[in-house]
C-alpha cells in the first residue's frame, strides 16, 4: 500500500487542527475536533494494517479472527495486527464522550451568551 | 501488598457510578460525600501503606511477565509519592467541599465527577503502558473539563470551553505520539519501548517526531509556557475544591509526572529533550510570575503563580535529564535535582492547594475575589488568614517552611550542575514571588475593610477550617522532615526516573 492513504490521514488530521485554532464558530470547532478523532483513529488501525505474502502474491492481511482448524501460529503470519483495532475502539468512545461534552457546552454557552461565536464570548481576560 | 495496587483506580472509578446511582435514591442522595471520603481516605491509607512496599509489578487480566501485550500496572517510588499526594489532596478538597458546595445543587454530581478524576489520576501515576497512560489522561481531562463548567456561570463555560478546546489538541498530540512510538517499535510498555528504542537510536527522525508530539501535548496539560492561555481561565472559574485539585494535583499528575515519565523512562535522558524542559521550565517560571504580579483577583494570581512553580520543577527536572545525559554521569547530582524537583512539587501540591481553599474561603466570606475589596480579614477570619499566611510564607519560600528547602536544593543543584544564570533567574523569581504575596497579605489580610461585606465576614465553617489547617500542618511539617521524606519518599522517587526502567524491564523482554 502506498504512503497515499497516511498523507491524507494527516491533511485530514492538519485541517481539523486548523478548524479547531483558527476558526470563531463554535460549530466548526467542533467539527474540526471530529475530523482530528476520525484522522487519529485512521492513523491508528493503518498503523496496525499491513500486507502478506500468500500463495505466492502479497495481500492485504486477514482481519484477525481464528478460524476454525487454524493455529494462532497460522492466524499471525496472515492477519493484520489487531491491537490497533483495539485501541481504536477506546479511542472512538473517548471521542464520543469529548464530542457529546463539546456539545452540550457549545449549547450553553449559546443559551448564555445568545451567540455561537467566539469573538463575542470574550468575558474573560485570558 | 500487591492485590491492593489496582483498588486505587477501582474504588473510586466505583464509587463514581455508585454515586451516580445512589442520587437516583431520596435517603441515599446525602450519602455520596460520605461515600467519596471514604473511598479517597481508603486510597490514601492503601497508598502510605505502599510506601512501605518495595516496587509493585501488577499484570491485569492475567497476562504474565513473558506477554508483550498485556496492560501492567507499575508502582514504583515516583507513582508513590505522586499517589500519596493526589489521594491527600483530593481528601482535604472533599472535606472542605461539604460546607463550600452547599450553594449549589446537585452536590452528588460534584462528587461523582471529582471522584472520576481522583481515580483516573491515580490510573496516570500507575499506568505501565502508554496507552493506558493516555486513556487515563483523557478520563482525568474529560471530567475536570465538567467540573470547570460546574457552575454554568457565562464566564466559567467560556473557561471551560477555552480549556477543553486546548486540552483537547494536546490529547490529539499525545495520541499521535503514541501511534508513532507503536509504528516504531510495535510495542507500548513504556520498559519496552525503552529498551527497543535504544536499538533504534534516539536520534531517528519518527523517535524525534514521536518526542515532539508528546512533549508538546504533555507541555499543553502542564500549562507550561507559551502553552498556557487556558490556566489562568480555567483555574479560579472553578469551585474552590476544584481549583485546589486542578492547581494542586492534575497539572502535575497528568503534565509534569508524564513528561518526566516519558523524558526518562521511555525516551531516557537525552540532550536535545533536557533543553527543551530547561527553556520550558525557565520560562514558565521568569512569565508566570511577571504575570502573576499584576493580578488583583486572587484566584487569578495563584493561577499564574501555579504556571511559575511547575517551571521550578521542569526547570530541575530538565537540569536531572541534561546532567544525566552527559557522557559521564554524576548520578548524584542528578539525583539532587530531581530530589529538589519532586520535593518542590510535592511542597506545591500542599501550599497551593492550601491557598485556593484560604482563597474559597476568603470568597465565600466575603462574597469578592478582588483583593481591593476585602481588607483587615486577619482580625475576622483568624483561622483562615494563619492558614493563608502560612501558604504564602512556603510558595514566597521563606524558612523553615517547605517551599524555602525545595526551591534551596534547586538553586543548590542548578549551580552544581553549571547553570549559574538559571539559578540566578530562580532566586530572582522567588523574590518577586515574595513581593507578590506581600501584596495579597497586605491587601486582604491587613488594613481596614474596603466595604461592608468584608467589613461583616465572619469566619469559615468548621470543616473548611479543619481541611485549611491539615495542610498547613503538613506545609509545616515537611519543611522540617526533609531528612526522612528524602529517606523514604522522594529518594525511591528519583531512583525511579534515573534507573530508566532497569528494575521494570527485568523479565518480559519481547
Amino acid at each position: 500500500m502506498s504512503t497515499g492513504i497516511y498523507i491524507l490521514a494527516l491533511a485530514v488530521l492538519l485541517a481539523g487542527l486548523y478548524a479547531m485554532v483558527a476558526k470563531k464558530n463554535i460549530v466548526k470547532i467542533i467539527v474540526g475536533l471530529l475530523a482530528i478523532d476520525y484522522a487519529l483513529n485512521l492513523m491508528l488501525v493503518l498503523v496496525g494494517y499491513r500486507e502478506v505474502v500468500r500463495a505466492g502474491c502479497r495481500e492485504s492481511g486477514l482481519p484477525p479472527i481464528l478460524a476454525e482448524g487454524q493455529t494462532p501460529a497460522q492466524l499471525a503470519a496472515m492477519a493484520v495486527d489487531p491491537l490497533p483495532q483495539a485501541m481504536v475502539l477506546t479511542s472512538i468512545v473517548i471521542g464520543l464522550g469529548l464530542t457529546a461534552l463539546m456539545v452540550a457546552m457549545g449549547i450553553r454557552l449559546y443559551e448564555r451568551y445568545g451567540t455561537f461565536d467566539t469573538n463575542r464570548i470574550r468575558r474573560l481576560r485570558g | 501488598m500487591m492485590p491492593f495496587v489496582p483498588l486505587l483506580v477501582i474504588l473510586p472509578l466505583g464509587a463514581a457510578f455508585c454515586a451516580v446511582a445512589m442520587a437516583q435514591v431520596n435517603w441515599l442522595r446525602r450519602l455520596t460525600a460520605p461515600l467519596a471520603m471514604a473511598v479517597v481516605l481508603a486510597n490514601l491509607v492503601i497508598s502510605a501503606m505502599l510506601l512501605g512496599a518495595g516496587d509493585i509489578r501488577f499484570f491485569v487480566g492475567g497476562w504474565g511477565p513473558e506477554s508483550a501485550r498485556g496492560i501492567e500496572i507499575v508502582c514504583d517510588g515516583l507513582s508513590k509519592l505522586m499517589a500519596v499526594t493526589i489521594n491527600l489532596v483530593a481528601l482535604v478538597a472533599f472535606v472542605f467541599a461539604v460546607p463550600y458546595m452547599r450553594r449549589f445543587t446537585k452536590v452528588w454530581l460534584f462528587d461523582s465527577l471529582l471522584l472520576l478524576m481522583v481515580g483516573a489520576m491515580n490510573g496516570v501515576v500507575l499506568a505501565g503502558d502508554l496507552f493506558n497512560l493516555f486513556v487515563f489522561l483523557e478520563i482525568a481531562a474529560i471530567a475536570s473539563y465538567a467540573l470547570v463548567a460546574f457552575g454554568c456561570e457565562a464566564e466559567e463555560l467560556e473557561a471551560a470551553f477555552k480549556y477543553m478546546v486546548l486540552g483537547t489538541v494536546g490529547s490529539a498530540f499525545i495520541l499521535l505520539g503514541v501511534t508513532v512510538i507503536y509504528a516504531i517499535t510495535g510495542q507500548l510498555n513504556m520498559a519496552m519501548v525503552h529498551s527497543l528504542l535504544g536499538k533504534v537510536g534516539p536520534g531517528g527522525p519518527a523517535v524525534l517526531l514521536a518526542a515532539a508530539l508528546l512533549l508538546s501535548g504533555l507541555a499543553l496539560k502542564a500549562a507550561m509556557v507559551p502553552f498556557h492561555a487556558w490556566l489562568p481561565d480555567a483555574h479560579p472559574s472553578a469551585p474552590a475544591p476544584i481549583s485546589a485539585m486542578l492547581s494542586g494535583v492534575l497539572i502535575k499528575a497528568s503534565g509534569v509526572y508524564a513528561m518526566a515519565r516519558i523524558v526518562f523512562n521511555v525516551f531516557g535522558a537525552s540532550d536535545h529533550l533536557a533543553a527543551i524542559l530547561m527553556a520550558m521550565g525557565t520560562l514558565s517560571m521568569l512569565i508566570g510570575v511577571l504575570l502573576a504580579v499584576g493580578q488583583w483577583d486572587i484566584k487569578r494570581l495563584l493561577a499564574y503563580h501555579s504556571i511559575s512553580q511547575m517551571g521550578y520543577v521542569v526547570l530541575a527536572i530538565g537540569a536531572a535529564a541534561q546532567v544525566a545525559s552527559r557522557p559521564s554521569p554524576d548520578m548524584a547530582l542528578a539525583g539532587l535535582c530531581l530530589f529538589g524537583g519532586l520535593f518542590h512539587l510535592f511542597n506545591h501540591a500542599m501550599f497551593k492547594s492550601l491557598l485556593f481553599l484560604s482563597s474559597g474561603a476568603i470568597e465565600q466570606q466575603t462574597g469578592t475575589r478582588e483583593l481591593k475589596k476585602m481588607g483587615g480579614l486577619a482580625r475576622r477570619m483568624k483561622v483562615t488568614s494563619f492558614c493563608c499566611r502560612v501558604g504564602a510564607l512556603s510558595i514566597a519560600g521563606v524558612p523553615p517552611f517547605n517551599g524555602f528547602f525545595s526551591k534551596l536544593i534547586i538553586i543548590i543543584a542548578l549551580v552544581l550542575a553549571g547553570h549559574e544564570v538559571l539559578a540566578a533567574l530562580a532566586v530572582f523569581v522567588a523574590l518577586v514571588t515574595l513581593i507578590s504575596f506581600i501584596k495579597v497579605q497586605r491587601y486582604a489580610l491587613e488594613g481596614a475593610a474596603a466595604d461592608a461585606h468584608a467589613a461583616n465576614a465572619v469566619e469559615a465553617p468548621v470543616l473548611m477550617q479543619t481541611a485549611m489547617v491539615v495542610l498547613a500542618v503538613i506545609c509545616i511539617v515537611s519543611g522540617l522532615a526533609i531528612v526522612p521524606l528524602r529517606e523514604h519518599v522522594l529518594g525511591p522517587a528519583a531512583d525511579a526516573l534515573l534507573g530508566a526502567g532497569r528494575l521494570l524491564s527485568t523479565g518480559g523482554a519481547p
